[in-house]
């Protein structure tokens, strides 16, 4: 507690990677300015506890997910030692630096040309050597790298044994084994990188191909090319950018390089801008005032090729050498690796991703989940009800004392503090509960599975496997879904998966279907209601899921014509959660984020919302007469035009819709105290509710414009109005239809007399 | 164990679960190669089909220590040796 309290100060900023440049100069500036904060880089592969790692050093509670590549933004953190301040950098967890995909491209600029002051990179002991390739490109990059052997526990309990003294001899810098999630080895890693941050960089200007051998040697007639290059390059570049790796990338024509040299050169320098656009432009910025470097550039090249290494197959041949001297690496540090080390994962994913059982044990988690959540919700959020309008009771009778206007009492009481307590009262148990179950799973390495069972009908819907995994996170927030579609690579199915977020419920969603299933299509009440209320939902999620896969389908091709990317997806080992830091973590991270934004949101909403209820315009007040106009086409869809208009603004959140409602059914501003269910019960049916009203409403609920913050995140992360425009007509269009279908033909039916 | 000539090559999708597999060849091109090639999958690396999914597809590979998942569009790409 206390240190997330202090974190909360420490914290820079969190950058979304459309931001990503600015950050990156803003580390270079940071640099060159010489304060006295070291810059510290995080690398590493997902799924290595590198967030943990981040986390146990800046106090910061930023969300870890057992699931590939899930931290994609950029966070930075802040700690000290021994009186000297560090800014640490959360680079996205990558498997190799090679620029397959935006993740990649942004760890790989920002060592290259933010050059952080001592680069940390994180490793699973259990999984060394998949590890290595990514450390060793890094070793290529910059000497001033700290590697950090993390899980040490994990490979304990696996029985399998590392030797990290020789580790540390053969990469030639300092290696240090941790249990990030015990806190375990970290005073260790700081005073690592201390010892670094303190290293001369002159000795490490001149290293890689000054001082010795590099580490990774390639073909021989690669290094002899590279013999001739390097001191050019080096002549050219300065000390920007390490010269054998920038050659490296020269000889395999690297475009993605080339044009973040050439942007960077143009920052620098107002440099030649009538170069030419071609697919040479970048090698012209490198080369262009250095005749001696691009001749030789070029007569190394067609030397290579000449020996049957164009640029293609001189790329295949770097990956692999990195590989083949992974692999050799881990032969020498592995000690001792067990047979059947991962024998308890297989046995594991031979049930939950079995053909009989993997899908109905899915759907029973998540069914168990949502069942939980909404038996253990019903006393603690009566509970809160009653202690925060007993509060009210107090408000109100403090302003009456102080004799301040019934206006003002109304307003902020009334308005302000009641639509409040109501979001609080209903979203903090449901999310108190919801969240660490679901962060469990996500612990346990379950999720991954997910999209691994279901990938095959993401892939008839045109869609990417790991689009289950932002439905996954759009079930808690739409907009957190959104952000994390940046795990897809490919920009259609990404785009795709970002539009069709917000067709599963999140968790502003759950609480009203929740309470409209317990009124209208649940009987019984105690166990046997919940159990059937939990189907209720269940059903509903499905057909979510289903309008989400059809949704993608229709986009995939119709405006986002195209084939589906490449596919790969890790299923990482199952790991042993740690219950209390769940508990922390899910309640402190998601439960009170989201609360106090709703709660930020509800606020003033509150006060408009009361404005609108009470401002009289003729006879009635302006939400009655906005209510009314609405209503015929409330009427045609199954609802009403209170209904329509408790949507319309509900848009700051989806948690008010409800609140607002109540409001206006009641009228004259004067909201019901939601003590009970049976309260509301009473109040929908004297307004005409019927088992019809109810299914459209939910409906409605789960296919409508996504609320303002999800928007909102829609626009960072496109960068386009069109697609902010797509993503709200989509869901809205497809509710308006479903609910017409539904309501007219019961209806229709009705008159025949069913 | 079946006698299998050194030039009898298979796609992986097509290699049984269970069974493993030596990588002869990438079919690929650009950005999946470069992918494959970090996932580890360049000449000589045994590759064993772990399982299916429920739905059909894709299929979990073991790769040098790690469980991956691919695509039969993926793994028809890379060409093995039934080990």
């Amino acid at each position: 507690m206390k240190s997330l309290k202090l974190s909360t100060s420490r914290l820079v900023s969190k950058k979304s990677l459309t931001e990503k440049m600015v950050s990156q100069r803003a580390g270079a500036e940071r640099l060159e300015t010489g304060s006295n904060e070291v810059v510290v880089a995080l690398a590493g592969n997902p799924n290595t506890g590198k967030s943990t790692v981040f986390n146990q050093l800046t106090g910061l509670r930023q969300h870890t997910g057992n699931w590939p590549g899930k931290t994609v933004t950029n966070a930075w953190g802040s700690y000290t030692y021994q009186g000297k301040p560090y800014v640490l950098v959360d680079l996205p967890g990558t498997y190799s630096l090679l620029a397959n995909s935006v993740e990649e491209e942004v760890a790989r600029h920002f060592l290259c040309f933010a050059r952080p002051a001592v680069t940390v990179v994180v490793l699973d002991a259990t999984c060394l050597e998949r590890n290595l390739n990514l450390a060793l490109q890094i070793l290529e990059i910059t000497p001033k790298v700290v590697v950090c052997v993390n899980l040490m526990d994990e490979a304990a309990r696996k029985k399998i044994r590392l030797d990290l003294l020789k580790l540390a001899a053969i990469l030639g810098v300092p290696v240090v084994g941790t249990n990030a999630r015990k806190g375990e080895g970290l005073v260790e890693l700081k005073e690592a990188i201390r010892q670094v941050a303190g290293q001369a960089s002159s000795l490490c200007e001149n290293d890689a191909s000054g001082k010795g051998a590099p580490l990774v040697r390639y073909d021989e007639a690669i290094e002899e090319c590279l013999d001739e290059l390097v001191p050019l390059v080096r002549a050219h570049l300065g000390d920007r950018v390490n010269a054998r790796w920038a050659a490296l990338r020269l000889l395999e024509e690297d475009e993605s390089f080339l044009e973040a040299l050439a942007v960077f050169n143009n920052k620098n320098k107002d440099s030649n801008k009538d170069k030419g656009h071609d697919i040479d432009g970048g090698t012209d910025e490198v080369a262009g005032e250095n005749s001696e470097l691009w001749d030789s550039l070029q007569r190394n090249k067609s030397r290579l090729a000449a020996q049957g290494m164009g640029a293609n197959q001189l790329k295949d041949l770097i990956a692999t050498t990195l590989i083949r001297k992974a692999e050799s690496i881990a032969q020498q540090v592995l000690v001792f690796v067990p047979e059947n080390y991962q024998q308890f994962d297989r046995r594991i994913d031979n049930i939950v991703t079995s053909k009989r059982w993997g899908i109905p044990l899915m759907l029973l988690f998540l069914g168990g989940i949502f069942w939980l959540t909404i038996v253990g919700a019903n006393y603690p959020s009566q509970l809160l009800a009653a202690g925060l309008f007993w509060l009210e009771k107090k408000l109100a009778a403090l302003f009456l004392a102080v004799g301040a206007p019934a206006w003002l009492q109304g307003m902020l009481v009334e308005g302000m503090y009641r639509t409040v307590a109501w979001v609080v009262a209903v979203m903090l148990p449901p999310m108190a509960i919801f969240f660490p179950l679901f962060t469990l799973l996500e612990d346990l390495g379950y999720l991954p599975r997910v999209a691994f069972n279901l990938d095959n009908f993401f892939k008839k819907a045109c869609a990417h496997g790991k689009q289950a995994l932002t439905m996954c996170m759009g079930f808690g927030c739409n907009a957190a879904g959104v952000i994390a579609c940046r795990i897809i690579d490919s920009p259609r199915e990404r785009l795709i998966a970002t539009i069709t977020n917000n067709f599963v419920p999140c968790n502003g969603r759950f609480p009203t279907l929740i309470a409209l299933t317990t009124i209208f299509l649940v009987a019984g009440q105690g166990p046997i209601g919940a159990v059937w209320a939990a189907v209720w939902i269940l059903t509903a999620i499905v057909l979510s899921v289903f309008i989400t896969l059809g949704v993608s389908k229709l986009l995939s091709q119709t405006i986002l014509r195209g084939l589906p990317s490449s596919f790969t997806l890790e299923l990482p080992p199952y790991r042993k959660p740690q219950l209390g830091r769940i508990i922390v973590r899910s309640v402190l991270d998601r439960t009170l984020f989201v609360l106090a934004r709703a709660v930020r949101v509800a606020a003033p909403a509150g006060v408009v919302i009361w404005l609108l209820a009470n401002a009289q315009w003729g006879e009635m007040s302006i939400l009655a007469y906005c209510a009314q106009f609405l209503d015929p086409l409330g009427h045609l869809l199954g609802m009403d035009g209170y209904i329509l208009m408790a949507f319309f603004l509900g848009i700051p959140a989806n948690e008010i819709v409800i609140p607002i409602l109540i409001m206006g059914y009641s009228g004259a501003g004067s909201l019901m105290e939601p003590d009970s269910i049976s309260a509301l019960r009473a109040l929908l049916a004297q307004n005409g509710w019927t088992m019809l009203t109810a299914v459209c409403t939910m409906l409605f609920m789960l296919n409508h414009f996504p609320c303002g913050t999800t928007l909102w995140t829609i626009r960072q992360e496109t960068q386009s109005m069109k697609w902010v425009l797509v993503s709200f007509l989509l869901p809205t269009v497809c509710g308006i239809l479903l609910c017409f279908v539904i309501a007219q033909s019961v209806r229709l039916l009705g008159l025949l007399g069913l | 164990m079946r006698s299998n000539s050194c030039h009898s090559f298979i796609s992986l999708d097509r290699l049984p679960i269970g069974r493993m597999g030596r990588v002869k060849a990438l079919t690929a091109k650009e950005q999946s190669r470069r992918r494959m090639l970090d996932l580890g999958l360049i000449n000589d690396t045994v590759v064993e089909a772990l399982r299916q999914s429920p739905s059909g597809d894709p299929v979990a590979y073991q790769i040098r220590g790690a469980v991956i998942a691919l695509r039969s569009e993926e793994a028809a790409q890379i060409l093995v040796e039934l080990v």
